[in-house]
C-alpha cells in the first residue's frame, strides 16, 4: 500500500479560535472539578468512617486557604455548570413537549430553589 | 452485533449532571466554604459529631452515595471526550482508569457509610 500524502488541517488549539468553541470548553472544565471534588467528600467520608482523629485531619485540610480558594473556584464552576445544563436542556431533551424558554427557566427557578433547600436544610440544623 | 455500552454511561452522565445543576452550587458552597470558614453557617457546623449524626440517617446515606458516585461518572465522561478534543487520543485506556476510578470511589463510599452504622 502506498502512502499519499494529502494534506491534513491541523487541529491544535482549534477551540481558541472561537468563542463559542472556548465557552464549551469552560464548560467543559467543570468535569474534573466535579471529579475531584467528589473525591474529596469522598475522603472526608472515609475520614468519618475512620473516626475522630482521621476527620480531625481531613477538616484541618478543608480549613487551609488554598483548599477554600480551590472550592471557590470549584463553586464557579458548578454555577456556570448549572447555568448551561439548564440552557441546552431543550436540545438534549427534544421528545419533552414543553417550551424551550419555559423548559431554561423552569429548570434554574428549580436548581435555584433546590439550592436553597439545601442551604435552608443546613441552616436549620447546625442553628 | 455487540450491544453499545455508551447508553450506560449517558446515562450516568446525565444522572449526574442533573443532580450537580440542581444542588452542586449550594453543596460546594455549604462543605467548601461557609462551614470551613464559619461563614453564615457556626464554626462546628461540620464537626464531628453533627457529621456522624448526620450520615447515621440512611437517607442522608443514599444521597452522599448519589452525590459521589454520580459526580464522578458525570465528570468522567466528559474528562474522556476532552481528552480527545484537546488531541490525547488515549483510546480504552483512559476510558478504563477513569470510570475504574469512579466505580472504586463508589464502592469505597458505599462502604464507608454502611461502616458508620445506623
Amino acid at each position: 500500500m502506498t502512502t499519499v500524502k494529502t494534506y491534513v488541517r491541523p487541529m491544535a488549539g482549534w477551540w481558541r479560535k472561537n468563542p463559542f468553541f472556548v465557552w464549551y470548553m469552560i464548560r467543559e472544565a467543570s468535569a474534573p472539578l466535579f471529579y475531584l471534588y467528589a473525591l474529596w467528600l469522598l475522603a472526608g467520608i472515609v475520614a468519618l468512617a475512620r473516626g475522630p482523629a482521621a476527620y480531625a485531619s481531613w477538616w484541618a485540610i478543608a480549613k487551609h486557604p488554598l483548599m477554600i480558594v480551590a472550592n471557590l473556584i470549584v463553586l464557579v464552576f458548578a454555577v456556570y455548570h448549572t447555568w448551561s445544563w439548564f440552557s441546552v436542556l431543550p436540545k438534549t431533551t427534544p421528545d419533552l413537549d414543553v417550551a424551550p424558554g419555559t423548559l431554561v427557566t423552569g429548570g434554574i427557578v428549580a436548581a435555584a430553589v433546590a439550592c436553597a433547600a439545601v442551604l435552608a436544610f443546613a441552616l436549620g440544623a447546625t442553628r | 452485533m455487540k450491544r453499545s455500552n455508551a447508553p450506560l454511561f449517558w446515562a450516568l452522565f446525565g444522572a449526574g449532571g442533573m443532580l450537580a445543576a440542581l444542588i452542586a452550587p449550594a453543596l460546594v458552597f455549604i462543605t467548601g466554604i461557609a462551614a470551613p470558614t464559619g461563614f453564615i453557617l457556626p464554626a462546628d457546623a461540620m464537626s464531628y459529631e453533627r457529621m456522624l449524626a448526620l450520615t447515621r440517617n440512611v437517607f442522608a446515606k443514599i444521597a452522599l452515595l448519589a452525590v459521589v458516585s454520580l459526580f464522578m461518572f458525570h465528570g468522567g465522561l466528559r474528562m474522556y471526550h476532552s481528552l480527545h478534543h484537546l488531541g490525547f487520543h488515549t483510546g480504552t485506556g483512559s476510558k478504563v482508569v477513569i470510570f475504574g476510578v469512579a466505580l472504586l470511589a463508589t464502592i469505597c463510599a458505599a462502604w464507608a457509610l454502611l461502616a458508620i452504622g445506623f
